[in-house]
């Protein structure tokens, strides 16, 4: 760059220059966006990651504002949320951008974890990638189990009073458990105090940090790509990956496009369906249930977790005995965090996997989706033995996946990535 | 800094100590925030017990009073209720009570210090939600043969008026009756059953 002294360009350059002898700003600008190499070939199911990311800006200012007019106690938290929808600006917009951001982050996260089932992504060396982000799914779930009780709802209430009532079946320390948990002897205004201090200040913090370190680790190792092929095998004489090219501006630009047609659909749904009442439930998004305030002397005549549960909650039921359903639902949730170790194949990407994954990855997204439409049924006798036979399939996929993985046919990879 | 070589044993003790007593009193410092989350005073103050005039109450029918939070039905049972309890032990899975949480007055069949009271809470035993009373005649929909009781609608569960569990249900222990006495002929005390001294 020319120093040609007082124009504007060579005054930002003196000021960046500046910065960077005092920070590194630069560096980092070029580790994680100009100079960070991610493969050419990433598609579809490659946008979820950043739209994560949107969703999570979007929760936490929303969330903030939310904050402003919420009152976190029993006997003001259900009004101070209608005051939000109908006495403050543009508050309905508001909160119903974080009711549908809340769906829109499972959504989104369950379709980033379906990608690294489909390309391997879990498996050597991004072990801890996906152990982290495992880590963020969890507290994800606890986020929004908190965040469900603030509006103080019937359906808040009696979720609430269910999923602690869970670790209440645990053997021995049970009881004590759930009495620390809700600091009460049922969930009171002490619960709904302290699930608000976990949602607005705890978890947030620790999912920023952690998504903070996910995104350190996939740096570090490098995205993985449809083809499940190292692009760091093949580079050139800079050392730069042939396949790779510059995050940005590569990808910033593709997410950015990306976003704009998420945004699309997030605000049809905020504009126009922000409840999700599709016809046979109360509501996917936000439960006409919870149109009621929370009444400790009367369960709802149907009650069902919001949809991003209802596969364990199917598989909780599934199981013929208290503790033993509560142990399964657990594990249904934990195995993924064994799947780099469970799967054998040598071979990432299912594009040249053998038959065995393929079929046992389809029957696993199936019995998934089954088992949470019928979280949201009412028990039947017919329903309670479909739930068994998918919650059997379901942990088939985990526990036989040493033994078809290992005995796949798979196909050659290919040397570079296909495009 | 003549010798500028570490004495690695002390280097070494040092660390240990330093870990040890940090890591104690690191550990140490985890107790107040966790008992912090336990019940409070006053919450435990609201747990007192409550007193509750029955004298309104008609045979057959029920009342809900809250103690701890927790609703506590009183059903004053009529002699048809009562037989039909007995005639249901066969399908309750713990007919006298001896896996169940009740004080030892109430662990007989009609699960009652008084036959005609039944005074319990109504919380599901297995995960918390508060059952439906359903008559006699009114529980098609749950069984054929409804002899009147309770039902959750959260997971199935079923309970007799005693609040005894039917067999083949979730909930794995009768409904729970807290402590009470009767101060008088028509009020009640539940939450303590202490003789009063």
């Amino acid at each position: 760059m020319s120093k040609s002294k007082g124009t504007l360009i060579s005054n930002l350059v003196d000021f960046r220059d500046w910065i960077d002898a005092r920070f590194p700003l630069s560096r980092i600008w070029n580790e994680h966006l100009a100079n960070y190499y991610a493969p050419k070939n990433f598609n579809f199911w490659y946008f979820f990651g950043a739209f994560a990311i949107l969703v999570l800006g979007i929760q936490v200012v929303t969330g903030i504002w939310l904050t402003m007019n919420y009152k976190p106690s029993a006997e003001e938290a259900f009004a101070s949320v209608e005051y939000i929808m109908r006495d403050t600006e543009w508050g309905w917009l508001i909160r119903y951008m974080h009711s549908t951001g809340a769906s829109a982050f499972f959504i989104v996260i369950y379709l980033h974890m379906f990608r690294a089932l489909l390309y391997g992504s879990y498996k050597k060396p991004r072990e801890l990638l996906w152990l982290s982000g495992m880590a963020l799914y969890l507290l994800l779930m606890g986020e929004a189990f908190f965040g469900y009780l603030l509006p103080w709802g019937q359906m808040s209430y009696w979720g609430a009073q269910v999923i602690i009532s869970l670790f209440g079946a645990l053997p021995i320390i049970g009881d004590d458990l759930s009495l620390w948990i809700r600091g009460d002897f049922v969930v009171s205004d002490v619960t709904l105090n302290r699930f608000f201090a976990l949602h607005v200040i705890a978890f947030p913090l620790l999912i920023l940090g952690l998504v903070g370190f996910h995104i350190l680790a996939l740096h570090e190792v490098g995205s993985n790509n449809p083809d499940g092929i190292e692009i760091k095998k093949n580079k050139d004489a800079d050392g730069v990956p042939i396949d790779g090219i510059p995050f940005h501006p590569y990808y910033t630009v593709k997410d950015l496009m990306g976003a704009v047609v998420f945004l699309i659909f997030f605000f049809a749904v905020v504009f126009f369906t922000p409840e999700m009442k599709i016809p046979g439930t109360q509501g996917l998004f936000l439960e006409s249930a919870n149109f009621v305030q929370a009444n400790p002397l009367q369960t709802p005549e149907h009650i069902a977790p919001v949809w991003y549960f209802t596969p364990f909650y199917a598989i909780l039921r599934a199981v013929p005995s208290q503790l033993g359903g509560v142990i399964a639902m657990g594990l249904a949730v934990n195995l993924f965090l064994l799947l780099p170790w469970l799967d054998r194949s040598p071979v990432r990407s299912s594009r040249y996997r053998g038959r065995n994954y393929r079929i046992a990855l389809t029957l696993f997204v199936v019995s998934f989706l089954i088992l949470g439409w019928l979280g949201l049924q009412v028990v039947t006798p017919v329903y309670t033995w479909m739930a068994r036979f998918f919650t059997i399939v379901y942990f088939l996929f985990f526990f036989l996946m040493p033994f078809y993985t290992a005995l796949d046919k798979d196909k050659r990879v290919p040397d570079r990535v296909t495009s | 800094m003549k010798n500028k070589i570490l004495d690695q044993s002390r280097r070494r003790f040092l660390t240990t100590a330093a870990t040890v007593v940090g890591g104690f009193g690191a550990a140490t410092a985890t107790v107040p925030f966790v008992s912090n989350m336990s019940p409070s005073a006053k919450t435990k103050a609201i747990g007192a017990p409550v007193e509750v005039d029955i004298s309104k109450l008609k045979p057959g029918e029920r009342m809900i009073e809250k103690w701890q939070g927790k609703p506590v039905w009183i059903l004053r049972r009529t002699s048809e209720m009562l037989s039909d309890i007995s005639s249901l032990s066969d399908e309750v899975s713990d007919p006298q009570s001896d896996n169940s949480a009740q004080p030892d007055y109430a662990k007989n069949e009609f699960r009652a210090l008084k036959e005609e009271f039944l005074v319990v809470i109504g919380i599901c035993t297995h995960l918390g939600c508060s059952p439906s009373f359903v008559l006699k005649g009114d529980g098609d929909s749950i069984s054929n043969d409804w002899m009147g009781g309770f039902f959750c609608p959260c997971h199935g569960s079923r309970f007799d008026l005693a609040g005894r569990v039917f067999k083949g249900v979730p909930a794995p222990y009768n409904l729970v009756i807290p402590p009470y006495k009767f101060i008088s002929e028509t009020r009640l005390l539940i939450g303590d059953d202490k003789e009063i001294g």
